[in-house]
This record gives structure tokens, sequence and C-alpha cells, in this order.
């Protein structure tokens, strides 16, 4: 397999060695590249286009939450304003974020591969991915979409009247871009990984793409499928859902959280991997429970599939079927606490470096602890009746994926950035970036948990005068949290001129990513490495690193 | 602004036990994350780097055995949860048979209620303290869901079909009602107040509302004018089934099947006779499906009602 990739590649090969940046120029080379490094690229601009996109609403939203009465937004404005959030949030940021930047530009390199399995299946997805948010930017223009990002019917096919086909056919689109780059990562983890790369060598965050994939491809169809059934009964008056022609509003909810619910772990297995090579690498030590972390992401990705039911405890389920799903719930939190122990636990005895993508990671640990025990809360089944659809799920799903999924996006950035583009950013600004976003999201999303337990109902343009001062509070935490999104996007950008050249390996890391330049040349390495052992070879086996001055970490892995 | 609070008003039975079960998690992730996140500063204090803290070998303990015993200890903490969580939702899932039954119907952006008396109200809805309460409520148009968070009680409210919530207020007095399901426009103003009031207060509220013919004396009407009776009725020469103590009672199906004829399988059986045809007749009756509309619907099903409940 690679070796047919050498030999199509050869004709336009430029000379070995040379960094991906600069072999080709011009912008015919960046739009049509098969590199997957450049395309990584090529899905950050737009993916932090979508992100200052998807922001703008929720700008909105919090401005207009300031007073309990409407002052900025008519209440179809604001009914768009937050599905416009959601669904740019979900599908255009958040699920295509760490599997598209970093995925797309690591897998390859971390399991020491020259590229994807399949190029330019890589840059068609890409294409997609631009097709889909152009229809999502359509809608926008066209005047928007007000029935929330999950299109619950029969709100959506018979009663709003937004661009709700525009929006769904987005989101149909994307779907497929999705698919495509979740099989070109499996089969690239399955044929492409390098001699002596075993399945237990795979560093953590291969192993949580891998899993990220598989959900990918098992559940995106069945959100086209709801989609298409959308279409169906609106565009053509099908009735499938509508129940006074005989549908079912409650069959909607099932097919669309069977994928909805998969899709949070698609959201939030990807940033595990990321958070797990973080926190070895700046704790000196290997991964606690390397075999528990995988089983862990094999476990999520398999009883996700089985927990939709949860989301649907108050919608007129039959008492069975919310005991079942209320029991999967539990169940499938089990993995989720272990991989928390198990990433406190490679803290102990190792040599802490507090550098930013470290305070991005132990910043994600304690956010998603808060986010997963309040998952537990709204896995039982009473509470779960007086805080569903209140802000207290808000603030639970923000914890999840944005103080979980957005701070590994930026605490991965931030390692990685020396590799992606050669330079160094200003460490002290990042770490002050990396605080900032702790604080400003506590400070935002903590009192959502306090004004949902009172009885805040969530999509609420106007509210009850009592909520007002949780509301203030969540909206001046919200003005910290876009500053610090907003900074580490300065210093990036700076680094591009000023930062200072990077070394292969400035941060001393084991993986095979680390082994080759950066930013690496167009075909990775210069030869083929191999892989003499695990993942993680921070100090010698079962005798940790020694007090005061770290051990000299092994790469897994080397160019022969 | 109104002062400030940190716990909700709990106005009804299940809302202590909730409540309960709410502070017993409270405690419980408390714990966790204290333990979760002082281990984590500790370890960071302690293991910075160049600290003089002893590092070297890990103990034997904290490898595989420290690893399945954590596994095992937050499985069983799940399950633990579970049963409690679980064992609560049972305990106060049955509405109790004497409970007062008050027909919701939820539209674009309004609560409409009604009261065995034939009381109506709009966006508001008056309960006697310390007796059981049933909703039964169906939507007009989207999906609704009927909050009132002093409760701690939401039930999502359906077009097409009848869902139920059951409550006991304990205490008096006015405690928001919201929508919570996002249904358009005006989503957010679709709320009213609940009243509780003490029983007696409740019996002299109900008598001072314009009487009108209640319920199941206008689904009696409706029940002659569409002509139900030609068949359902004694006397009616016609092989059907009888309605009088039906309400409540399982029904044989001629497919075999035994179900409840409550009030969704009355509706179902009014709209599309032949999905669920009772043991011994002919399916001869007529879809009455885009001829009643909803509130015609709750009419008939409380005139079948009021013609006997069953001993259950």
């Amino acid at each position: 397999m690679s070796e047919a990739l050498v030999q199509r590649d050869i004709p336009d090969a430029p000379a070995p060695g040379e960094s991906y940046l600069t072999a080709g120029t011009g912008l015919a080379s960046w739009l049509l590249t098969t590199d997957h490094k450049r395309i990584a690229l090529l899905y950050m601009a737009a993916i932090t286009f979508f992100f200052f996109l998807g922001g703008a609403g929720a700008v909105a939203m919090r401005i207009e939450l300031f007073t309990p009465q409407a002052d900025l937004l008519s209440d179809d404005a604001y009914n768009r304003a937050f599905t416009f959030h959601g669904v740019l949030m979900v599908w255009f940021f958040l699920l295509p974020s760490i599997p598209n930047i970093l995925g797309n530009f690591l897998l390859p390199l971390m399991i020491g591969a020259q590229d994807l399995a399949f190029p330019r299946l890589n840059l068609l997805s890409w294409y997609i991915f631009i097709t889909a948010g152009g229809l999502a930017i359509y809608t926008l223009l066209a005047g928007g979409v007000d029935t929330g990002w999950t299109f619950y019917t029969p709100l959506s096919t018979a009663f709003a009247n937004g661009h709700v086909l525009a929006a769904a056919a987005a989101v149909f689109i994307a779907g497929f871009s999705t698919i495509a780059t979740a099989v070109n990562f499996i089969a690239t983890v399955h044929l492409l990984r390098a001699p002596g790369m075993t399945w237990f060598r795979l560093p953590l965050f291969v192993w949580a793409i891998y899993a990220t994939s598989i959900v990918m491809v098992l559940a995106t169809p069945v959100l086209a499928m709801v989609l298409l059934l959308i279409f169906a009964e609106r565009a053509f008056g099908i009735p499938i859902f509508d129940p006074l022609r005989g549908g079912d509003p409650i069959l909607f909810q099932h097919l669309f959280w069977f994928y909805s619910h998969p899709a949070v772990y698609i959201m939030v297995l990807p940033s595990f991997g990321v958070i797990s090579e973080l926190i070895a690498c700046y704790a000196r030590r290997r991964v606690f429970g390397y075999s528990f972390m995988v089983y862990a992401i094999l476990w999520i990705a398999l009883v996700g599939f089985l927990v939709w039911g949860h989301h649907m405890f108050v919608s007129g389920q039959s008492m069975l079927a919310n005991l079942a799903f209320s029991f999967l719930s539990f169940v499938v939190a089990v993995p989720s606490a272990i991989k928390v122990f198990n990433w406190t636990a490679t803290l102990y005895r190792g040599q802490i470096i507090f550098d930013a993508p470290m305070i991005y990671a132990l910043g994600f640990v304690g956010l998603f602890t808060i986010g997963g025990l309040t998952g537990l809360f709204l896995a039982s089944i009473p509470v779960d009746v007086h805080v569903t659809d209140t802000y207290f799920v808000v603030a639970h799903f923000h914890y999840i994926m944005v103080g979980g999924a957005v701070s590994a996006l930026y605490g991965g950035l931030a390692f990685w950035w020396p590799k992606i583009t050669g330079r160094l950013y200003p460490e002290g600004w990042a770490r002050f970036a990396a605080v900032m976003m702790f604080f400003g999201f506590s400070f935002t999303f903590f009192p959502m948990f306090v004004m949902g337990f009172l009885g805040m109902p969530r999509r609420y343009h106007v509210y009850v005068p009592e909520f007002q001062v949780w509301h203030v509070l969540a909206s001046s935490g919200a003005v910290v949290l876009a500053a610090a999104y907003l900074l580490p996007m300065g210093y990036f950008a700076w680094s591009l001129v000023w930062g200072k050249r990077a070394t292969a390996n400035p941060w001393e890391a084991t993986g095979l990513e680390w082994q080759t330049a950066s930013p690496p040349p167009a075909e990775n390495f210069a030869t083929p490495p191999v892989v003499t052992q695990a993942p993680y070879d921070y100090h010698p086996e079962h005798s940790g690193p020694p007090a005061i001055e770290r051990a000299a970490q092994r790469p897994q892995g080397h160019q022969p | 602004m109104s002062r400030l609070t940190l716990w909700p008003v709990a106005a009804s039975e299940q809302a202590v036990r909730i409540d309960a079960l709410f502070a017993g998690l409270l405690v419980l992730a408390g714990v966790i994350l204290v333990l979760v996140g002082g281990l984590m500063l500790v370890f960071c204090a302690r293991y910075r780097r160049g600290s003089r803290a002893r590092r070297g070998e890990l103990p034997k303990i904290l490898r595989r055995d420290v690893e399945i015993g954590w596994t095992a200890g937050t499985l069983f903490l799940a399950l633990f949860l579970f049963w409690w969580a679980s064992s609560l939702a049972l305990r106060g899932n049955e509405a109790p048979p004497d409970a007062l039954e008050i027909h919701v119907v939820a539209k674009q952006w309004m609560w409409k209620t009604r009261h065995p008396g034939g009381a109506r109200e709009i966006d508001a809805l008056h309960v006697p303290r310390g007796e059981a309460v049933r909703l039964v409520m169906t939507a007009q148009d989207v999906i609704h869901s009927f909050y009132v968070p002093a409760f701690r009680l939401k039930q999502d409210v359906l077009p097409g079909r009848f869902t139920e919530m059951w409550f006991r207020a304990t205490r008096t007095g006015a405690y928001p009602l919201f929508c919570a399901e996002f249904c358009g426009t005006q989503h957010s103003h679709m709320g009213g107040t609940v009243t509780v009031m003490e029983p007696e207060d409740y019996a002299r509220w109900v008598a001072a509302q314009p009487q009108e013919q209640d319920l199941p004396g206008e689904g009696a009407a409706l029940f002659t004018a569409l002509g139900c009776a030609g068949c359902h009725a004694p006397s009616a020469a016609v092989h059907a089934p009888r309605l009088e103590g039906l309400y409540g009672r399982p029904v044989q199906l001629a497919d075999g099947q035994r179900v409840q004829a409550d009030a969704a399988y009355l509706r179902d059986s009014i709209l599309q006779p032949k999905r669920a045809v009772v043991a011994g007749y002919e399916p001869i009756m007529p879809a009455f499906e885009g001829l009643v509309d909803e509130a015609d619907l709750q009419r008939l099903v409380a005139y079948i009602q009021s013609l006997g409940e069953a001993r259950r």
C-alpha cells in the first residue's frame, strides 16, 4: 500500500526533506494538495471560520440574556441565533475539529505512515465539508432556521417558518465528509502502521481517533436517514412524523438521538486521546493503565450507541424503556471515570512541568470531571425529569463538549503547533490564555447548573427576573471566555512571523511525530521508521523518573 | 432582581423525595470532585519538576490491582445510584385511582386547562393542596412540555397522543409553569401559574367559575351526534362492545393481546378502530380519524370514562 503511494507521488514529488509548507507554492498547490498535513491546515482555516460564526451566535445570545426582557433580538431572531449556534458548533466545529485538524495531521505521523490511506478521498472530504458549510452560511443569509439544532418534529416539518430544508441539507452533506474521513482513518490505522507498530503500541491518540472513526461510520448514516425523512415530510408532504396524519413524532427523537448521542462521543473521544498524550509528556510518565485506557475508549464507543433514550425520559417513553436507558447510562459512566482516575494516577511520581498544553490538560480533567459527574444526575430518572430541558443540561453538555473538547483542542494545538508550523509561540501568553480559559469557562457555565436546578428552561428568549443574577454572571464570564479563545489566535499568528524556530522535538516527547523535522517534510519521514517499543517511554518501566532531574525519554521508534 | 436563592421551593410530595436524591448526588459528586481535584493538586505540587519528593518505582499495589479495584468500585457505585434513582422513579409512577383528573391542551403558545366540573382556565391551573391531581394532556400542534419547577415535574405534551403526569401539592402558593420543549416563536412566553389552594378554597373557587356543561356531558352529546350510540348504546341492535365499566379494564383483543382500556387505547380505537379489534367482534366500526379534533376526543373519552370506571 505505502509502496503504491510512493510510486504515484514520485513524478511531481519535491526534493526529499523539504518542508511540506514550502514544497509547492501558490493557491493551486494548496487547493489541489493530497498531503494530509496541508489538508489539515485547510480544515483548520475552515473550522476556525465556522467557530467564529458559531461564536457570534453565542455572543448575541449572551448579550440578549443579560436582562430578562427582550432588548437586542426579537423572538424569532433569538430562536435563529441559538439554532445557528448549535448547528454550526456541533457539525461544523466540534465534530470535525480534533479529528480533522489534529487527527488528519498527526495520525499518519504517529503511526509512521507517509499519508492517509486515501489521500484524494481526504481532499474530497474537505470539499464536501466546504460545500456543506457554504450551504449552512446560505441558510443564515437567507434568514436562518428556528427549530433548534435538534430539528424536533412536527415543529420542523409542519410548523417552522425558517429554512429547515437548507439547514438539514447542510448537515446531510457534512455527514458524507465525516464518513469519508472516518473510513480513511480506519483504513490508515489498519493498513499503514509502520513495521513494529502493533495495536497495543499505538499512542492513545490514535486509539481515540480510531474508535471515533468507527462511531462516525456507524452513526452518521442514521442522521442522514432521519434528515431524509424530514425532507420527505416537509418537502413532499409524506407523513412520517406528523401525528395528525398517522405519523409518530417520537420516532424522530429515537432516530435523531440514536445518532446524536454517539455524536457526543465523536466530539469527546478524540479529546481523551489528546489529553493522554499531553499529560504523559508533561508529567514525564508512562500513561497509567495504558491497556485500561484503550478498553475504556472501546467500551465508551460501544455502549455509547445504547444510551440514546436518556434524552427522552419525559417524552412519553415507557417506564421500562426509561429504566433500561438509565441503567445503560450509568454503565457508560464507568469507563469515563476510569480515564479520569488514570490521568490523575499518571501525575503520581512524575516530573510535572506546567507548560500551556499541560494547563489546558489539567483544566480539561477538572471540567470533564464536573461534566461527567453531572451526567450521573441526568442518568437518574427523577432528577432528569426536573432538570432536563433546563440550563442544567445546557451546562452539562457544555462542560463535556466545550470545557472538555475545546480545551483539548486548544491544548493539542499548543502542543503540536511547533510540529505543524515549525515555530514556537510565546509561552507566557499561552499559559495566561490557558488559565483564563479555565476560569472564563467556569464563570460562564457553572451559574447555568444553579439556574437550571432552580427551573430556568433552555431556549428561552425572555425569562423570569429571579434568574437574572445567574444570567448576568454567565454573560460576564463569557466575555473572559471569548478573550481566552481569541488570544491564542493572536499569538499563534504572531509566531508564524516572529516565533523562534522549533527543533524537531521541543517538548522531548516520545511519539513518532517528533522523530521527524518541524515542520515535517512532505513525505513525513526520510526513511520509514521502525517501531521498537510501546509509547510513552519517559522513564524505564517500573522504576519511574528519578527525583529532581527528569529521565531521558526514549522515542517509540527510529528511522533506520 | 429578587433575592438570591440556591434551592427552589419544593411544593409537591415528589419534590421532597427528588430533592433528597439530588442532595445525595450532590454530596457524592462533591466527594468525588474533591478527591480527584485534591489528588491532582497534591500531585501537581508534590511532583512538580525538580522537587525533592521521592519518585522511583511505583508500589506494586499501584498497578493492575488498583485499576481493577476502582473499575469495580465505580461500577458498583453506578449500579447503586441506578437502584436508588430507579426505585424512586417507580415509586412515584402510578397515580392513585382517586386522583382529581384535569385535562390540559397545549397549543402554540398557550396552556388550556379544564377541571372535572367544567371550569376552564388559560395559562393557569388551580389545584387543591394535599389531593392527588392527575393531568391528562395533549397538544394541538407541536410538542410542548408541562413543567412546574416547584413540583420537580415535567412531561412532554404530544400532538395526537395523551400523556399523563400526577402530583400531590403540599404547599399553598403560586408557582410558575413553563413550557420546557422548544415549540416555536413564542416558546419563552408560553408560561403560566399553578396556584395551590386549601381544599375548601379550591371548592369555593370551582363553584365560583362559570359552570358550563362538563366534559362528560359534552361527550355524551357528541356520542349521539356522531352516531356512536347507534351501535354502542345498550339498546342498539348491532353487535358492538359495551362501554359501561370499560374504562381501566383489561381488554382481550382479537389478535390475542391484552391491553388496558385507558385514555390512549380509547383514543386510538376511536381514530383507528381496526388497529385493535376486541375479541369476538367484527371490525365494522368506521375510523373517525380527521372527523373529530383533539378537544372532541377528550370529551368522548371523558364520557366513556364517566360510564363507570372498572374497579382497580
